[in-house]
């Protein structure tokens, strides 16, 4: 009887959150539309998410590049098929690994970097203190922050996409001696614009939305102790991270791509 | 003030490289905008095209000349494929076409093998000699069936 009324509190707590998350969503989306227009911030927060995750994001995607030759040119060399390395590093980098690990290398980075921000604003209760000179702190702090991060995702995912590719280059053809047209060849000829590079961005715009709002409500809503943004930030990481990947899955599943 | 101008930069920078990879993504990788700048289109019947896809390369003694513009079934129920190739190529009226495979299990392309006559294909001219896909499934049943045909004699 306890494990049933259990399992009815957390049904009706998870569906609470959503609701939550969607009243804060439409929040966002209302104050993103009202003046003034936060240019100001909104450059700020682009730099602190997008510039400075630029090295974490091109170090990254040269390795998965790297690793996708390697492991690409070892499993089709049995074939004789290593022609089509150029296809299997970039079809995998552009329709999966590119908008997902970006994905999951963000939240790691700016997504967890945001929800401590706005923590240690409530802590120190700055927020109250914006809502005192009559500032909407969901118009100052939140939105542009979830704004940037909408907005950084697909810029990050098709550097990500094209490091990779540089770097199942490198192996592909200056390690294991694939001949250079051939890549350049099955990669252009097996990418089609509407079909995997469209796809790419519509995951990597929907991930920096889930990033974005997730990492801001978690901040916005989260205990006033150090405990509880430190409870908030882990949560941000592991929501994030689990709802890109089941999001991933149904895009793929319900557009395929 | 210095420093927010540098940091704008820097966002300008990075607004700049992600949009440069997308359109690299979009236009080169994707073919996006038709890839090289045809103006020159030929017609050619296939029976059979195996695996042939839209923006297949199209090679002459092995260099890329061109792509597959379009595949589609022609009025005499046979493979009518566009090819896209550069203006500048002057190939003869009895150039055929064949239809390669890269490999064994690479991908399907067009090679064009020149032929001798003086006159020259016009755009949107249609290349008469044609060569079908080898399907693999259909070289190894005969294969089969030939073996199990000499071993009955």
């Amino acid at each position: 009887m306890k494990a049933v009324a259990q399992l009815g509190r957390w049904a009706v707590g998870s569906v609470e959150q959503l609701g939550r998350l969607t009243v804060f969503a439409v929040a966002v989306l209302r104050a993103a539309l009202t003046p003034p227009v936060r240019g100001r911030a909104f450059l700020a927060e682009l730099y602190k998410l997008g510039v400075r995750s630029l090295i974490i994001i091109g170090v990254s995607g040269f390795a998965v590049g790297m690793v996708l030759g390697l492991q690409g040119y070892n499993t089709l060399v049995r074939f004789g098929a290593t022609e089509s390395l150029g296809a299997v590093v970039g079809l995998s980098l552009i329709r999966e690994l590119g908008p997902v690990l970006t994905g999951l290398l963000a939240t790691g980075r700016a997504g967890s970097a945001t929800t401590a921000e706005i923590g240690a604003m409530v802590v120190t209760d700055q927020l109250d203190g914006l809502r005192m000179m009559s500032i909407e702190p969901v118009h100052l702090v939140v939105t542009p922050r979830a704004l940037a991060l909408v907005m950084v995702m697909p810029l990050l995912c098709a550097i990500f996409i094209v490091t990779g590719l540089w770097g199942g280059y490198l192996i592909g053809v200056g390690v294991m001696g694939v001949d250079g047209g051939s890549y350049l060849t099955s990669l252009e000829s097996s990418v089609d614009f509407v079909d995997d590079v469209v796809g790419a961005g519509i995951k990597a715009l929907v991930f920096g939305v889930l990033v974005g709002l997730i990492s801001t409500y978690r901040g916005y809503t989260c205990v006033p102790t150090s405990a509880g943004v430190s409870d908030a930030t882990t949560s941000t990481v592991v929501v994030a991270s689990v709802s890109i990947l089941v999001f991933d899955y149904f895009i793929t599943a319900l557009w395929g791509v | 003030m210095e420093s927010r101008s540098g940091r704008d930069v820097m966002v300008g920078v990075f607004v700049l490289a992600g949009l440069l990879a997308t359109a690299y993504l979009s236009f080169s990788i994707g073919g996006l905008g038709g890839g090289p700048p045809g103006g020159f289109r030929l017609v050619v019947g296939f029976d059979e095209i195996g695996g042939l896809k839209v923006r297949a390369p199209v090679v002459i003694a092995g260099v890329r000349v061109g792509q597959v513009a379009s595949i589609d079934l022609g009025d005499d129920y046979r493979a009518r494929v566009l090819l896209d190739v550069g203006p500048t190529l002057e190939l003869p009226v009895d150039t055929s076409a064949s239809i390669m495979t890269a490999g064994i299990l690479g991908d399907r392309y067009v090679s064009l093998q020149l032929g001798g006559e003086a006159d020259l294909l016009a755009p949107d001219d249609e290349i008469t000699f044609s060569e079908s896909a080898v399907l693999l499934e259909r070289v190894i049943g005969k294969l089969v069936h030939n073996a199990s045909v000499e071993g009955e004699e």
